[in-house]
């Protein structure tokens, strides 16, 4: 009450009005994002509503804080995943929510997504994306012979870096590696599936260890910048690399600036399949918020094909809800899309699914990926002997959570096991 | 009122609000560095981060890079000190000028830099201008470490030399102009007059600019993360992970303590080594 | 030897100790010319940047002068909320300013001219602020701030800013204090004024450049400071909150030309207290 009255005075500066919602996100960070969030996305929505974006670490503390303390200001959440888990006793059940919106397809499964391993809905699904491949132009003339990049394989992809590099002096083969990429989803949903058919339950098999050396060995003809790079259409708008593995949202900037000079194409397979995995970001409403009604209000509006459309636009994030997509999408949807639907409807396609049922330990269980990753990759370390010892953390952290085993790994009767 | 109680109540506003503002929320976080999983006092935090495969590098890249920066910026920033007090024409300008990087924080420093040393950046382009390389080189990458290593210490250099700068030159402007007198009658030249006069007379500023430079050397972290990536790990920027992509308040906590402890050792050297004593002060 | 011959000699000498001289002079205007350049070359390119299309940017080789392309920097200026969010700024670092030199400058002027028990304790926790990562203590700041009703206020982050700014405000007052001669005050104090007008009247003038480095120190971490300002503001958050967040995951051209918004008010701040922070140099010549 003090503060609503005497702040302003002293301050002279507005205190929002009650009825506003603050949507605070994790998503459509980048400022021109968020700038077309509100400008073009929220702007018809019935009622006040502040759009804030946020960077993981205050978005997580600001949660807990409100939670810990029962008062809280924030009206919907909107974050990925895998970000859920963490915040997981913050947020409110929202079954009466998702029976307003509108149905979809793949509801089941998506749906089944959102309750986080628990038995209530605890985010709806808002948008979706999926990691895709890019390639300069200038690349194409070095692909193997007879390789297709619709259809390509590791080996040959690895062939094709080498050509490059040995034609150019350059290696321009490049990963999100760096300290916000995304290069943990590449490991998990990618390589893994795609050498082992499993990610989990096979982590230190004899397909892994080949996997590993092999990746050891691709990475010679990887542009070592590549352990900085967060987003990769950076390192491709400036030609620092040729050939990129990234999020379709963080390489719409290059689809968008110079589309006829980039291609998109789907993931490479190898000899368990194409394994691909996709993005989910949704929307939650954080226990005790202010305005309930409002916040259901505004789910139900991010949920409309038209509004699905418009953040289509805004973020490069794919609607969930089902809708024809019409003709006149940026550059980034048309090259990125056809990508993503050849990637999905390739013969050999392999999907596998985003973890579920691991709670505040999500975070740990990708650490356990990039750990490995790096101690073999970047310092050399005997792949073996890493193996053993990650192997032992993914298992404490399996039963930890008592995760039961997803998609490509076969299910399991209680803990997914770690052979 | 006796004068015993002055300092007392001297320092009693500042311990009453840090107190309130810094100590509470401090203790919590230092005891969860000690608490484990199950809620009972413990190491376990201390033990999961000691067994991580990242601490002693983040440890080591962390000490190193205050021990050959920090002593870097120390003798530039009395040097460029030395300089100011020697202008006459322009002083107000170039001190100014030298100031400006105080108000730069260490992400925009970061983005600078990396704009100059990228592989698409200024530095490339002037170089193949000027027909040394044929095209981007990239140099600022885990293979070359040392390249890395540099590139950082240019940048915090850069970054932060000033405040050791405003600091000092506020001690030297304080340093009565009738000591050098005294001094150039006895004949001592320059250099003498350095190590007898103006050093001296400078070990409060010094230790205080010591002291605060290297505290905030240990927290160093976002333009190690632009110019150096993943591999090249430091203490803060762990501390960081550990909070927010792994989710472990407590073994983010023991970073944090791991920092402090830091922090104290060097301060309380310092303290010693730059030690005042009463008499001695001008 | 004549008296021409002596003549010649010394204006010899002279004309050597001249070009001695010289040479000095010319040494010590082109290291301060290097320094100079060593500081504004970045922020030049910085501008340079900043004020390039997205194309000139990512493109290679990269020119050393603007091409006064203001498209990104348009953007910025039309960005939703950034003025509030510069005045909120503002706010906090004055509201830092006083009260990080309200509380630190008896503390620095205890620690420079009292000998007490828990002297070196007191020093060693007001550093403790610096010596602690502050994005671990946002959470449980927060959880405080909004139980007693400071959460989202400027007023709130200025006292957590201030908490930052307090060990140089104290150290630096401190110091400052110590140079001054003890004898002055005594002096002021033979002359009839008492402990605290002698203060006043004899120490706060000579202390003021000091002073003035301290309120300069507040203002740039409290502007400069991201993440407690994120976590505890939500309706009135800081420009540095604002952008800060965004900036690494935005393009490179968005990049350039947020980190010079970001500077540019702190450099005029600078600018506006250069006279103050350098006024010592009268003083010295007592």
């Amino acid at each position: 009450m003090i503060k609503k009255i005497i702040l302003p005075i002293l301050l002279g500066s507005s205190i929002a009005s009650a009825s506003e919602v603050v949507f605070y996100s994790t998503q459509a960070n980048p400022l021109k994002e968020a700038d077309a969030m509100r400008n073009d996305v929220l702007i018809n929505f019935d009622g006040d509503v502040k759009f804030l974006p946020q960077e993981a670490g205050p978005f997580f503390s600001r949660i807990e804080a409100e939670s810990r303390s029962n008062s809280v200001s924030l009206g919907v959440l909107g974050a990925l995943h895998g970000q859920f888990p963490q915040i997981q006793g913050s947020l409110d059940s929202i079954d009466d929510v998702l029976a307003s919106v509108p149905k979809i397809k793949a509801n089941n499964t998506m749906s089944e997504l959102g309750k986080l391993g628990a038995s209530e809905q605890k985010y709806i699904p808002w948008m979706q994306a999926t990691y895709i491949m890019a390639a300069n132009k200038k690349a194409l003339p070095y692909l193997p012979k007879g390789a297709d990049v619709n259809a390509l394989t590791y080996d040959e992809l690895a062939t094709w870096a080498a050509n490059i590099k040995e034609a150019t002096g350059k290696a321009k083969l490049g990963f999100p590696a760096g300290e916000k990429g995304l290069m943990h989803r590449f490991l998990q949903g990618y390589l893994y599936p795609s050498f082992t058919n499993s990610v989990v339950t096979d982590f230190r098999g004899d397909d892994a260890k080949a996997m590993w050396q092999w990746f050891r060995d691709l990475w010679q003809d990887v542009n070592p910048r590549s352990t900085a790079y967060n987003l990769m259409q950076e390192p491709l708008l400036t030609e620092e690399v040729w050939i990129a593995f990234d999020h379709t949202a963080r390489l719409k900037d290059a689809f968008d600036q110079r589309p006829d000079d980039f291609i998109a194409f789907p993931a490479p397979s190898a000899k368990a399949g194409r394994g691909f995995m996709p993005v989910i970001a949704g929307l939650a409403i954080p226990k005790g918020t202010p305005d309930r009604a409002a916040s259901a209000e505004l789910i139900k509006y991010l949920s409309e094909p038209e509004v699905q459309i418009r953040t289509l636009r805004a973020t490069g994030f794919y609607p969930i809800a089902d809708v024809e997509l019409p003709a006149d999408l940026p550059a980034n949807v048309r090259i990125a899309g056809k990508a993503i639907a050849t990637q999905a409807g390739s013969p050999d396609a392999l999907p596998s699914m985003l973890p579920v049922g691991l709670g505040d330990l999500s975070g740990k269980f990708s650490k356990t990926y990039k750990d490995t990753f790096q101690q073999i990759v970047l310092r050399n370390a005997n792949i073996d002997k890493i193996l053993d010892r990650q192997a032992t953390v993914l298992k404490t952290i399996m039963v930890s959570a008592n995760a039961p085993c997803w998609a490509p790994d076969k299910p399991s009767n209680g803990v997914c096991p770690v052979n | 009122m006796n004068s015993k109680t002055y300092p007392y109540l001297l320092i009693a506003p500042s311990i009453l609000f840090l107190l309130a503002f810094f100590i509470y929320p401090f203790i919590e976080v230092f005891l969860q560095a000690f608490t484990t999983s199950d809620g009972e006092l413990g190491l376990a935090n201390f033990d999961t981060i000691f067994n991580d495969f990242n601490f002693l590098p983040s440890l080591s890249n962390t000490l190193i890079l205050a021990l050959v920066v920090v002593p870097t910026q120390l003798c530039m920033a009395v040097g460029m000190s030395l300089m100011i007090s020697k202008m006459k024409k322009g002083r107000d300008t170039v001190l100014y000028i030298w100031t400006i990087p105080l108000g730069i924080s260490d992400l925009a420093a970061g983005i600078v830099w990396l704009a100059l040393l990228d592989q698409n950046g200024f530095l490339n382009s002037f170089l193949f201008s000027v027909g040394i390389i044929d095209g981007p080189e990239s140099w600022l990458n885990y293979n070359n470490p040392v390249a890395i290593f540099a590139a950082i210490v240019f940048a915090e250099i850069w970054r932060a030399t000033a405040i050791l700068l405003v600091i000092i030159v506020s001690g030297i402007g304080l340093i009565p102009k009738e000591y050098y007198e005294a001094a150039e009658i006895f004949g001592a030249n320059a250099w003498v007059r350095l190590w007898k006069v103006t050093l001296p007379l400078l070990r409060p500023s010094l230790q205080t600019a010591l002291i605060l430079r290297t505290l905030l050397a240990f927290e160093v972290f976002a333009v190690v993360m632009l110019l150096g990536g993943t591999n090249m790990p430091v203490l803060m920027g762990e501390a960081f992970n550990w909070a927010f992509e792994y989710r472990d308040a407590g073994a983010a906590a023991a970073y944090a303590v791991v920092i402090l402890g830091l922090s104290i050792v060097f301060t309380l050297f310092y303290l010693k080594v730059l030690h005042v004593p009463k008499e001695a002060q001008v | 030897m004549s008296q021409f011959e002596q003549d010649a000699l010394l204006e010899k000498e002279m004309l050597a100790a001249n070009k001695r001289k010289k040479a000095w002079r010319w040494l010590f205007i082109s290291g301060t010319a290097f320094m100079v350049s060593w500081i504004v070359f970045p922020i030049y390119l910085l501008v340079v940047s900043a004020l390039s299309s997205a194309e000139v940017v990512n493109g290679w080789p990269k020119a050393f002068v603007p091409e006064f392309d203001m498209e990104t920097m348009a953007f910025f200026m039309n960005y939703y909320g950034v003025l509030d969010a510069l005045k909120n700024s503002l706010i906090a670092a004055v509201f830092t300013m006083v009260i990080s030199i309200g509380l630190g400058t008896p503390a620095g002027y205890a620690l420079a001219r009292f000998e007490f028990r828990g002297k070196n304790t007191f020093r060693l926790l007001i550093l403790l602020t610096r010596a602690f990562p502050m994005p671990l203590l946002a959470l449980p700041l927060a959880v405080i701030f909004i139980n007693i009703g400071l959460d989202d206020t400027l007023f709130g982050l200025s006292l957590v800013h201030a908490a930052l700014a307090l060990p140089f405000a104290v150290l630096i007052t401190s110091s400052l204090f110590m140079g001054i001669p003890v004898e002055l005050e005594e002096a002021a104090w033979v002359l009839g004024c008492n402990r605290w007008q002698a203060f006043v009247k004899v120490v706060m003038p000579l202390a003021l450049p000091g002073l003035t480095a301290s309120a300069v120190f507040a203002f740039v971490i409290s502007w400069n400071e991201v993440f407690a300002a994120a976590v505890l503001t939500i309706n009135n958050q800081t420009l540095t909150a604002f952008l800060v967040q965004s900036l690494s995951s935005s393009p490179a051209e968005v990049k350039f030309a947020g980190g010079l918004i970001l500077i540019v008010p702190a450099i005029l701040f600078l600018f506006v207290v250069r006279k103050y922070l350098f006024s010592m140099w009268g003083i010295a010549n007592r």
